[in-house]
Formats: C-alpha cells, structure tokens, sequence
C-alpha cells in the first residue's frame, strides 16, 4: 500500500478539480470568497480565466451555477456547507434541482470538526437538505483518495451532486492500488456479522480503528462505508441487516435526516432491525478544537468502540 | 416587422394569457398583459432564435425572472412556432406542457425554469458568462418584475453582472407599479430604480414599455454598450390592453369568471380587428 496521506478533503477536492480540468475544458468553479478555505484555489491558480469569484453571495452563485449549466457548462459552486446548501437552499431547490442541472455544489467545513468556527459554522444538516431533494446525488467521502475519486465521478455524472467536504486534516486508509470509486455502491471494509457499522465520512476511519481494535476481544463487527448517501446502496444495507441483525450508524450529521435516516428507511420497509445511530444528537455545536469536539460528541474510536461493545454485548 | 404587425401580436398574447388563465381558473394576468409588449418584441423583433430547433447552441437566451408571467410569453411562443395554440387551453392543467411557471424540461422555447422571484436574473447572468467564456456572442435577455426588485438576491446578480462585465446581459423590468399586496411604493418603495441600477455599475434606460419604437431603441443601445450590462425600465401598466384589470391591484394573480371573460375576449378581439383593419 502507498504511503498514508495525512489531508483534508478540502484540498483532495481542489486538487482533484484541478486534475480533471486539465482535460474537461467545461468545468467552470465558482466561489464566494472562501476559495483559500474550500482550497478551490488550488483551481484558481491553475485556471484563472475558468473561475470566478461571486463574492459573499451564495444565492446568487448557486442562481450563476445553473446558468452556467443550461448553457452546457459544468459549474461547481463551493462555499461553506452552512452556506451553499443552507443559505442558497432554494436557490438549490427551484434553479438547480427542479430543472436537473448540470451543477455540482461543494460544501466545505461540513460537521463538527469545523471546530473553532463555532455552531454557525459547523453544518449538521447539510446531507438532510440535500437528500430532499429529487434527482441529488449526495457524496460524503471519506479520505484523501476516495474524494479524489469521487469528485471525479460527481463531474462525470449528468446531474445536480451535493459532495461535502471537511477542513480537518485526516489519515487517509483506503489503498490507492486497489481502491475502486463506484457511485451509490457501499464499500465493505472490515467482514463480521456480529453487528454491522454503517459509517460515511470523517468518520470512517475512526470507525475503522474501533472495529480493527475489537477483533482481539472476540468481536467481529462489519464495516460498510457509505460514500453516496444519495442514492444509499440499498442493496449492501438489507444484507447488512439480513446478516448481522443489528446496525449501528456513524456520522458526523445530526441524526436527525442524514445517513441514520437514509439507512432506516431501507431497513424499516425491506428488514426491520434495531439501528443503534452515534451522530450529533439533535443540537447545535460549540467552538473548541476539532479533535476535542468530536471526543465530546462520541464520533472518535474510542465512543464507537463503547457503543459496538454495547450492542454486540445487549 | 411594422409596429402594427408588432401591436396585433401583442394583442393576441393579451388575448392567449386572458384564455390560458381563464381555462385554469388561476394564474397571473395582470402581470402577463404589462409585459405582453416586451415580450412580443423580444420574439419577433430581437432575438436570434428558432423554433425549429429549440435548444440551437448560438441562439439568444430569454429568461423569464417574473416566472408567474409566463400566460402570455406562451402566447408569444405558441405564436412563434414552439407549440401549438391549444395549449394555452390546457395551462396549469394535470399532465399539461404549459406548467404555472416556466419549466425548462417540459415546454420547448423555455431556456430556464423560474418561479421564485429574484433567481431568473441570476440564470441569466450565468448563460452570459457561460457565453463570454466559450467567446460566444449570443445574448441574455431576462424580465423582472418591479416588485422582484425587492429580492436581495436581485441586487447580488446586478454586482456579479457589472463586475463580471456583462455587456452581453439585458435586464428588462416590466414597472407596472403594482405587487399582491397593494403598490410597490406603498408596500416596499424601491424607488429611485434607476439610480440603484446606476450605482450598481449599469447602463440604464428609462422607456414606456408599450411603446416598441422606445422598446427598439433601448435594445439597439443596449447592444452598442460596451463593458457593462444594460438595464431598461420599462414603465407599463398592469393588466394592460383589459379595461377592468388595467392598474388593479386585484388583477394579480385571478382569472376572469365567465362574465369577465367574455367582456375581455371582445376587448382583445375588438383591439385586433381595428389593427388589421390599418394593414
């Protein structure tokens, strides 16, 4: 396996973008005044005369994006999560969505780990706004070379994609030789069928360690990683339930309309079992560092491992 | 095309967005009938467009900001060759093309779905963009309603569009003077409008937005500026070319029952006959 990278996905994502432009001359990115923080200025630097900077006016970037895609471009607008799906929401709704354009919208600085920023800043709801909306795709990476593939697909796939990006530096654990990106398909990672873990994101890897570290107490737990929310792969779900029983969600989203949610309403029509869901428990955040934060939440290895404990144990 | 061709096609919008919200029992006619004029020009004396082939990639782009407007632009459409007349007979109606706002996916001759006020104009600054940077010289046509004027959003578009330099880019706003809840100056005042899109970098021009030589002469100024986007007040009256809907707040968004439409179809149709008869 290649050397683990340490980055946050904002920067894989800018330099994917980058990347994929060299070749695809109808990628436009726009930004409204956080390229150095969403790293679309990696882009920037690249490509000047292929973004535009809208200033600290989401609406109308979101409004600009989908005419730039009715003209055949293809548009990425990046802006903070709280704010390219929570300000320009209805923009989404009624310019991108409702006509199924071509746009692809960036949301950095999505969850908890945000950290200093505060509660203003640290979306919890982004992948719930998201996933509401007809025809979205939603991608939630969760490492350095899974977003560089995702955002290559999220390009190459005709239609409006939501993909959430986190400005906290993280261990990369997919294997670049083997790693395969296949949109709406759930990745299995670690087998075992005492219970299954269901996670997507930042967390991912915090999940990983928590299982990998419970095999020695005689718990053999499954893995799945959920990069698409939206469509989930419904498929990996209802065998994950059918074979493990019980399922626990990990997410760095309230628990309230994000993967939690997705993943119940597979099991609750298709095979009903208890879903166990570790996320932000219906409130808001605080300021403090980003590592710290998400210890206080119980989205590290450590909570994870307690909870899978739990529940393997009854 | 002579103003008297232009004025009978007009008047027959007037005529397909009294019908088309009449069949729906809803929808907006007073704005429909302010805007009917631009419009019309627009379609028949302007733009480079073809029915025929719809979706042409050099074609001009028309964006309607004040979506709920849209009766008698499918009027102008229907007239143009997009779809059939008849339509308009089936607006708002279950499974029909003609939705109650403009939907790009379903009606040929739509170039982009509007509805909620403010966002249009931000469509139509990306297709401009999208046309400076593929060095295309189409052009970006789109109506706003005065009341719209009141959207935040409305003013980002003007900065992106005098920022961004979008000499290619004409805003129209239909000033009917009128928005649901009563005039605009009583319920929000966005007056001096003029001197707002001034001080947000446009060229601006003032006309009577029934009047098509001023309508011309607006379009061809605007064409020959240079550097920055082009904004025509247009002043109108709503409801126009119906006697009992001209200047009625009332006449926003209602259809005529049976009595009104019979009085308005025979306004219209009176208003046609007298323009043919000067051919």
């Amino acid at each position: 396996m290649a050397d683990a990278v340490c980055k946050a996905t904002r920067e894989s994502f800018g330099m994917a973008l980058c990347e994929l432009a060299k070749t695809n001359k109808d990628i436009v990115v726009l930004d409204a005044d956080l390229a150095a923080a969403t790293k679309t200025s990696i882009f920037q630097k690249e490509f000047p005369e292929r973004f535009c900077d809208c200033g600290i006016a989401e609406g109308n970037m979101l409004g600009v994006a989908a005419g730039l895609a009715a003209a055949g471009k293809i548009p990425v607008a990046a802006s903070f999560a709280m704010f390219s799906t929570g300000r320009a929401y209805e923009q989404i709704r009624n310019s991108v969505a409702y006509p199924a354009l071509n746009v692809k919208i960036a949301g950095s600085h999505a969850g908890i780990s945000t950290g200093e920023d505060g509660a203003t800043h640290q979306c919890l709801e982004d992948i719930a706004l998201m996933r509401t909306l007809p025809g979205m795709t939603v991608l939630n990476p969760a490492d350095h070379y899974e977003m560089m593939e995702a955002t290559k697909a999220a390009v190459e796939h005709n239609g409006p994609v939501y993909i959430r990006l986190g400005r906290l530096a993280i261990d990369s654990f997919n294997d670049p030789a083997n790693y395969k990106f296949e949109l709406g398909k759930g990745i299995t990672l670690h087998e075992g069928n005492d219970v299954a873990v269901i996670a997507s994101g930042l967390v991912v890897n915090e999940a990983r360690k928590a299982v990998l570290s419970l095999e020695s107490e005689g718990i053999n737990a499954r893995l799945i990683n959920i990069h698409t929310i939206k469509p989930i792969d419904r498929e990996i779900v209802i065998k994950a339930a059918k074979e493990c029983g019980q399922i626990i969600t990990v997410e760095e989203h309230n628990i309230i309309g994000g993967l939690a949610d997705a993943v119940c309403e597979v099991t609750s029509s298709e095979c009903p079992v208890k879903v166990t869901r570790i996320g932000v428990n219906d409130r808001f955040g605080y300021s403090g560092p980003a590592w710290e934060l998400l210890e206080i939440f119980g989205l590290t290895e450590k909570n994870i491992g307690n909870v899978i404990r739990e529940v393997v144990k009854g | 095309m002579t103003n008297v061709q232009l004025k009978i096609l007009a008047a027959k919008a007037r005529l397909g967005a009294v019908i088309g919200t009449y069949y729906a029992k809803s929808g907006h006619p007073g704005g429909s009938l302010s805007a009917a004029d631009i419009f019309t020009y627009l379609y028949f004396n302007e733009m480079n467009v073809d029915p025929q082939n719809p979706d042409k990639a050099d074609r001009d782009r028309f964006v309607l900001s004040k979506g709920h407007c849209c009766p008698s632009l499918y009027a102008v459409l229907a007239m143009k060759g997009y779809f059939e007349w008849d339509e308009l007979k089936k607006l708002r109606h279950v499974g029909a093309m003609l939705q109650g706002h403009p939907d790009m996916k379903g009606t040929p001759g739509i170039d982009m779905s509007s509805g909620s006020l403010g966002q249009g104009i931000s469509a139509a600054c990306g297709m401009a963009l999208a046309a400076k940077l593929g060095n295309n010289d189409y052009r970006v046509y789109t109506v706003l309603g005065d009341g719209e004027c009141e959207e935040g959003q409305v003013w980002e578009a003007a900065m992106f569009a005098s920022h961004n330099n979008l000499d290619n880019l004409v805003v129209i706003v239909d000033q009917n003077g009128l928005q649901i809840d009563g005039t605009v100056e009583e319920v929000a005042g966005i007056e001096p409008l003029d001197k707002k899109f001034e001080a947000f970098g446009f060229e601006v021009e003032k006309i009577d937005g029934h009047n098509f030589d001023e309508i011309a002469a607006a379009l061809e100024k605007a064409k020959a500026t240079k550097g920055k986007p082009f904004a025509i007040l247009a002043r109108t009256v709503k409801g126009k070319g119906v006697s009992f809907m001209e200047n009625q707040v009332g006449w926003h968004g209602k259809a005529c029952n049976d009595g009104e439409f019979e009085i308005a179809v025979k306004e219209l149709e009176a208003q046609i006959a007298e323009l043919e008869a000067e051919i």
